[in-house]
């Protein structure tokens, strides 16, 4: 299968890094295999500091998996990544520290339900951090004010519409001082009306120049916030580039045909008569 | 049927026999203050030792270490498998026939160790249970947090699990204050009877078996409370979830 690259507006976004201290996220030939079933077939990536990738493709592609290698919720078959210019795929990396860097909004929000939203900023910041209390609150409150949820303080997770309750999710992630976040189809779960808010925040910190990997659905979201967008098919990136190129003109006739069956549910695009691979 | 019993029996022999007030009053105060008293302590006892160590052998049945898994599953299939009789028959004259010792603090290590090494065993899959109910996101999140495995389970997964196995918990406890009746065969001085044989004792002694009748309703004394603060603590937790 032949990968399209897309024509880059920069030399930065083509080259692949040679040293992978540049990158604020650097994936090199990673595969992944679930019993016989591989999800992974060969993942070369990178996420710049201050960059906003979005990873669009089919459900199963292995967009969610690739996500989750990189803050090792799954442990790669083979291959090596590094996060801010450190293996952690190297066996002897301290994990937890790692993790602590990297901020992971997850599709079903994973909230604490047996905490109080500020307990549920609070606990990893003291357990893990270390910090007082007042200083914990402070961070927590900061953050959950940032979010539009300093009225929530004291309730519980199941009091929370799922906006409300993704949001805060975020406001978790944010108050361990992240340098990158990645987000698993953070919108997915939510009605259609609260999809708003979440992507609002998210718009939010792409401004203060957070380094940002997001698997989505949510392409009008991609095209506007993302510096690159990355397509995936079956185990593998397709094609990746500017948003307006990659949704605008897509090259590879399976993302075209992706997109087609998103931005116009009910409606398959025209097959390509050159190209097998489309039945 | 039932009709036919209720007239048929014999009231004034029933309740001369089963509830003879004069009797049920030569009771009290001690079925209250050593025979009840002693019920629930050892209930606790066992209870609170039955927890710890069978939070303990579930989060072996858990390990990632095999060794510890295959311990933890031979401690609970022979605890589980074995009748309680039999083990306190063991602790109380094998233990002492074999080693020439009594163990060491008596009266209560016998009833502690009786009670709560078989209660950790039906404990531990309970435990188990509830650790695995919980969904995984719960770990993952923690973990994404920076959160060791150990903070993951202590601050997150167990509090989360305990809520989920209150009602089976409850259950066991109830169990577990019945069988506190069978501590009598360790042997017993007037102070440390519990319900059951005082009652028995109190039997023999006024040769009336209406003392049975009394303490087995001092049972209730304990289950009925326990029932309603636990129903109480479950619809507290629901609110939270």
């Amino acid at each position: 299968m032949k990968v399209v690259k897309v024509i880059p507006q920069t030399s930065s976004q083509v080259e692949v890094v040679s040293t992978a201290s540049d990158a604020a996220i650097e994936v090199r030939s990673l595969h992944k295999s679930f019993g016989a079933l591989e999800v992974l077939k060969g993942i070369e990536f990178h996420v710049d500091p201050g960059e906003v990738v979005c990873v669009i493709g089919p459900s199963g592609s292995g967009k969610s998996t690739l996500l989750r290698c990189i803050n090792l919720l799954e442990t790669p078959t083979s291959g090596k990544i590094w996060v801010s210019g450190q293996d952690v795929t190297d066996p002897d990396v301290d994990i937890d520290a790692v993790r602590r860097s990297i901020g992971m909004v997850f599709q079903q929000f994973n909230l604490f339900p047996h905490l109080s939203v500020l307990e549920n900023l609070t606990i990893a910041q003291r357990r893990v951090l270390r910090r007082s209390r007042s200083e914990a609150e402070a961070v927590a409150r900061a953050n959950l004010e940032r979010v539009g949820l300093a009225d929530k303080m004291t309730a519980y997770p199941a009091q929370l519409s799922g906006g409300q309750a993704q949001r805060a999710a975020i406001a978790r992630s944010l108050s361990m001082g992240p340098d990158l976040m990645l987000f698993d189809e953070p919108t997915s779960a939510l009605d259609p009306e609260l999809v708003g808010d979440v992507l609002e925040v998210m718009r939010g910190l792409a401004a203060e120049g957070m380094t940002m990997m997001v698997v989505t659905h949510e392409m009008s979201f991609a095209r506007e916030v993302a510096d690159r967008v990355v397509f995936m098919d079956d185990g593998i990136i397709l094609e990746e580039g500017r948003p307006e190129a990659v949704l605008g003109a897509p090259q590879h006739p399976r993302t075209r045909d992706f997109l087609a069956r998103v931005l116009n549910p009910g409606h398959r695009a025209p097959p390509l008569a050159s190209d097998p691979t489309i039945a | 049927m039932g009709l036919l019993i209720v007239l048929k029996a014999d009231w004034p022999r029933l309740s001369h026999d089963y509830f003879n007030l004069a009797i049920a009053r030569q009771l009290f105060p001690d079925i209250l203050f050593t025979a009840l008293r002693n019920t629930a302590a050892y209930t606790a006892m066992g209870f609170v030792f039955g927890l710890g160590f069978g939070l303990l052998l579930a989060l072996m049945r858990l390990s990632v270490v095999a060794p510890y898994r295959w311990v933890a599953n031979v401690y609970i299939e022979f605890f589980r498998g074995i009748p309680l009789l039999l083990w306190l028959f063991f602790l109380g004259y094998g233990v002492p026939t074999a080693t020439g010792a009594q163990l060491p603090g008596q009266p209560y290590s016998p009833i502690v160790l009786g009670l709560g090494m078989p209660a950790a065993a039906y404990m531990a899959e309970t435990i188990r249970a509830g650790i695995q109910a919980v969904p995984k996101g719960q770990a993952e999140a923690a973990r994404s947090l920076g959160m060791s495995h150990g903070q993951a389970m202590v601050s997150i997964v167990i509090p989360q699990a305990f809520r989920i196995i209150v009602p089976p918990l409850t259950n066991e406890v109830i169990l577990l204050t019945k069988d506190s009746s069978l501590v009598a065969i360790l042997g017993v001085t007037i102070g440390t009877k519990e319900l059951t044989k005082f009652g028995r004792d109190a039997l023999n002694q006024l040769v009336n078996p209406t003392p049975l009748v009394i303490a087995g309703l001092c049972y209730l004394i304990i289950t009925v409370p326990l029932s309603l603060v636990v129903r109480r603590l479950e619809a507290r937790n629901n609110r939270a979830r």
